[in-house]
């Protein structure tokens, strides 16, 4: 005997992910959901980022790890409000799903943000699958790893909104091919933003920034 | 790595669909559609699905996996194609804005009961 089903097998995060977005919406906060490899530098980018948009963006930021608090202490330095999710309580997974994004967003509390990042845990596979809610999906890729890097894992390419290609400050000791990167980026998501960055110097981040702040700023209007 | 997370999601919705009218139902096979851009390994799936379904009406099913090609369509000329390689950009025009049509399901489309 065959019974016909036909259900997304993740449908129970997609049903999460969407309250998610209807709380985020309700307290008109932009989120980001900012994923890569382990190593890649999110953190510090980060920390430069909300230097630069701190206060007049208030911004808040929940960090997946698996362990440690590590960069959450990092984080808080820049007078974000930071929450740390530690998976290892939850069976040591390897991305952040939208029941855990929900308790941490209401723990932090979005009524008086702007902007919630959610600094997910260094993965190039997981992350991509789980929608957590969030507005905007952004990869950050580094010079010390490959070139080849978006072919792959071409899906983390594919569903991000834009990308940062990090530590360009070290591309003068390296053999990485930074034209060759982006092409490989743009190959398997045409169009897509991708903002070439050193997070230690600085360089170039007025147009990431820039682009920050426009998302922010038409959040409201969606 | 998340093939666990995504076998016990797929037991629970297997369960939900058993008729409670039915003793002792045994389920002879599942039948998925995994889309090829999902980030899904078939064989790990099969191996979380083997170990998490012991004792369960589940036990010993058979999961009948059907791969979805990655289909694309550009906004900006309407073409149409599948791909083969993460090679997404539009053969035609190579510029526009492209649209996933299939590729990331990761979907449980039936079940088969012993009788």
């Amino acid at each position: 005997m065959e019974i016909k089903i036909r259900k997304q097998v993740l449908e129970k995060n997609l049903s999460e992910a969407d309250k998610n977005r209807s709380y985020f919406r309700e307290n008109n906060v932009f989120v980001l959901n900012m994923m890569s490899s382990p190593g890649s530098g999110k953190t510090e980018t980060l920390c430069r980022t909300l230097g630069c948009l701190m206060p007049d963006i208030r911004t808040g930021v929940i960090v997946g790890d698996i362990c440690t608090t590590n960069d959450a202490d990092r984080l808080s330095v820049t007078g974000a409000k930071v929450t740390q999710i530690n998976t290892d309580q939850f069976g040591g997974d390897c991305h952040l799903a939208a029941p855990l994004i929900d308790t941490a967003a209401r723990k932090l509390g979005c009524e008086d943000l702007d902007l919630l990042i959610v600094e997910n845990i260094g993965n190039l596979v997981c992350p991509a699958e789980f929608d957590i809610g969030e507005d905007a999906r952004v990869v950050v890729l580094s010079v010390t790893e490959g070139e080849d890097k978006p072919l792959k894992y071409p899906l983390m390419f594919q569903v991000s909104d834009a990308a940062i290609l990090n530590k360009v400050d070290l591309l003068p000791y390296l053999d990485f091919d930074a034209p060759l990167a982006v092409d490989n980026m743009k190959k398997v998501h045409p169009n897509m933003p991708v903002f070439a960055l050193s997070a230690k110097t600085g360089e170039g981040f007025d147009p990431w920034l820039a682009w920050i702040r426009q998302k922010v700023k038409e959040k409201p209007a969606t | 790595m998340h093939e666990m997370g995504i076998a016990q999601e797929l037991v629970k919705i297997a369960l939900d669909a058993l008729p409670q009218d039915l003793d002792n139902p045994q389920v002879a096979s599942l039948h998925l559609k995994i889309g090829k851009l999902s980030s899904v390994v078939s064989h790990s799936l099969t191996f979380c699905f083997e170990i998490i379904t012991k004792d369960t009406p589940l036990e010993n099913a058979r999961l009948e996996i059907e791969t979805v090609p990655v289909r694309i369509r550009c906004t900006g000329c309407g073409t149409e194609w599948e791909a083969d390689t993460p090679v997404f950009q539009c053969p035609d025009c190579e510029q526009g804005k492209i649209e996933m049509l299939s590729g990331r399901e990761i979907e449980i489309v039936s079940l088969e009961l012993f009788e």
